[in-house]
């Protein structure tokens, strides 16, 4: 489908944030799903890209890296350009009202984009904790401090807030406060620890993956993962699995 | 309107238009974006006698105008596709080709015989470049195909389409091989084997190093032996390898295939199979020809 661009921001270096309208797409979208948009110039295949957040059941809006020729060219487009975008596609996350105490989403670097329309799905319940490289990479901490219960940061460096990782957050937090269930997305390193404490502490968590993709609806079964036991497609099965069953890589 | 029906050993289409097999799953993902009885045929993901895990990620790596793949065949096996997919594609109107896999010979009778005349066609996949065992090395030696083909041509109750690998140094004496072997149809190009490198890591981007190139990147060569392997043989061919527009199909329909099938580009757009069908009518209007089978094998060669 086409949708019109109609907000283009850039957050900092090599990091857009774009707002399409689609409001067929908008009213279907949600948390935690991905658009798979062609970005024309060198690039061949479509890139996966996660939704950040729905503006008035019309718009939606997301935000990505610049990494390579595909999302250079994207990064490219003005504004009231048309992209050619599939979606919104995917399993997303699974909300739980029912859940009486804290609930943690935890994202690294560009992962943490996709749970910002999750925070807000939240209504103010949501802890969030955030992990940068440094000061410069933080990006969106003021936006999810605004419909979060509370955000806690980390920086590699200590360039900015807690100086180490999310996970080392992650565990202080867990030793003094009840928490009911965790969701994830970032870097496999970061997302296989949070899952691995996750299950230390018995606690339900929900992982946002990523892989190479072809298709983006299931038929070329070239995204799979491992969860459970069985290869799972990322793009149709996922993103988002149950973290206990993800055998991550390396 | 012209006419868009094509035979191919026995077996009507409604039109000349095909999925390249391991492109377009069981067809359901498809289904989302438009009607399965629009296509002329359905070519099926691999069947294999017994379930497959496939090879681990990353299984796809970009390349200039193509993908490469090392999916490794990952399918549910001949059992769970007579069960749980072929009563559910049965309901639209189109022909089915069932794509057989193996790692021996008895595995392919075995899998043609489990499927029985369940589909319209059989596919003998010869040449998937992303197995260990069986797959593309069946598929390089002439000698090799004439066994497998006449052996699972014996047990085989449909017409038998054979893939021929595109990694030989004679495709035409490998068509030969198939055509002799007992094949009703051959069916090329399967993928070229490639690999790319990360610069950065100094490691191949995919998992298992090397893999299938697919694409318009492929489409020359495909046309290139396409042509010589309509010179070799006389049964039907089933043209692939990068068709993107109704122009590519014509393309390979002028050097001799009597259909075509469309795999990669349904990757990128999934109304490609429509496009291109409907881009082969369009230029059959355009070009006043009353029946799509004119153009089989049209080319004029330049002396």
């Amino acid at each position: 489908m086409l949708c019109e661009l109609v907000g283009k921001r850039k957050l900092a270096e090599k990091i857009y944030d774009f707002t399409v309208q689609c409001p067929e797409m908008a009213k279907n979208a949600r948390t935690g799903q991905f658009l798979h948009i062609l970005c024309g110039g060198e690039a061949y295949l479509r890139r996966p890209i996660s939704i950040c957040d729905v503006v008035d059941k019309r718009y939606i809006r997301f935000v990505f890296e610049v990494k390579g020729v595909g999302t250079d060219a994207l990064a490219k487009y003005e504004l009231g350009s048309r992209l050619d975008i599939l979606g919104p596609l995917g399993n997303g996350f699974e909300l739980h009202p029912e859940d009486k105490n804290a609930v943690l989403l935890i994202g690294g670097g560009i992962g943490v984009f996709p749970l910002l329309f999750l925070a807000k799905q939240m209504k103010g319940r949501a802890t969030v904790l955030l992990g940068f490289r440094n000061k410069q990479s933080v990006i969106m901490a003021d936006e999810f401090a605004t419909v979060s219960r509370n955000v806690f940061l980390a920086t590699d460096d200590g360039s900015f807030g807690y100086h180490g990782f999310v996970t080392d957050v992650l565990k202080n937090i867990l030793s003094s406060n009840p928490v009911s269930r965790i969701y994830t997305c970032g870097p496999a390193p970061m997302m296989k620890l949070v899952c691995q404490i996750a299950g230390e502490n018995a606690l339900p968590v929900q992982a946002s993956l990523e892989e190479r993709m072809g298709c983006g609806i299931g038929a070329c079964v070239t995204c799979t993962c491992t969860v459970g036991g069985q290869r799972k497609r990322v793009c149709k099965d996922g993103p988002v699995f149950d973290g206990a069953e993800v055998e991550w890589n390396g | 309107m012209a006419e868009m029906r094509v035979n191919i050993a026995g077996v009507e289409w409604k039109n000349p238009v095909t999925t390249g097999s391991g492109t377009f799953g069981f067809g359901r993902e498809y289904s989302d974006f438009f009607d399965l009885s629009e296509l002329g045929a359905i070519c099926l993901k691999a069947l294999s006698v017994k379930p497959r895990q496939g090879n681990p990620s990353p299984r796809i790596a970009e390349t200039p105008k193509g993908i490469l793949n090392s999916v490794g065949l990952q399918n549910p096996g001949a059992e769970a596709f007579l069960s749980t997919e072929l009563p559910w594609l049965r309901q639209f109107d189109t022909k089915l080709i069932a794509n057989l896999a193996g790692s021996t010979i008895e595995d392919y009778v075995q899998v043609a015989e489990m499927l029985g005349d369940s589909v319209d066609m059989f596919e003998l996949n010869i040449s998937c470049p992303n197995v260990k065992e069986g797959g593309m090395a069946f598929g390089t030696d002439a000698k090799m195909i004439e066994n497998v083909t006449s052996q699972v041509k014996q047990v085989s109750k449909v017409p038998l389409i054979v893939k021929l690998s595109p990694n030989v140094t004679d495709i035409a004496e490998m068509a030969r091989a198939a055509e002799a072997g007992g094949a009703d149809a051959v069916s090329l190009i399967n993928t070229l084997f490639g690999m790319r490198i990360d610069v950065k890591t100094r490691r191949p981007v995919l998992r298992n190093n090397m893999g299938g190139l697919s694409g318009p990147a492929v489409k020359p060569v495909a046309v290139r032996m396409v042509y010589q392997v309509r010179q070799a043989v006389k049964i039907p061919i089933i043209g692939m390898g990068g068709i993107t527009t109704g122009e590519d199909a014509v393309e390979f329909m002028l050097a001799g295939a009597n259909a075509v099938a469309v795999g990669t580009a349904g990757i990128v757009d999934p109304y490609a199979w429509i496009r291109v069908r409907n881009g082969i009518e369009q230029y059959l209007n355009e070009n006043n020809i009353a029946d799509v089978n004119e153009i089989v094998g049209a080319v004029q060669m330049n002396d």
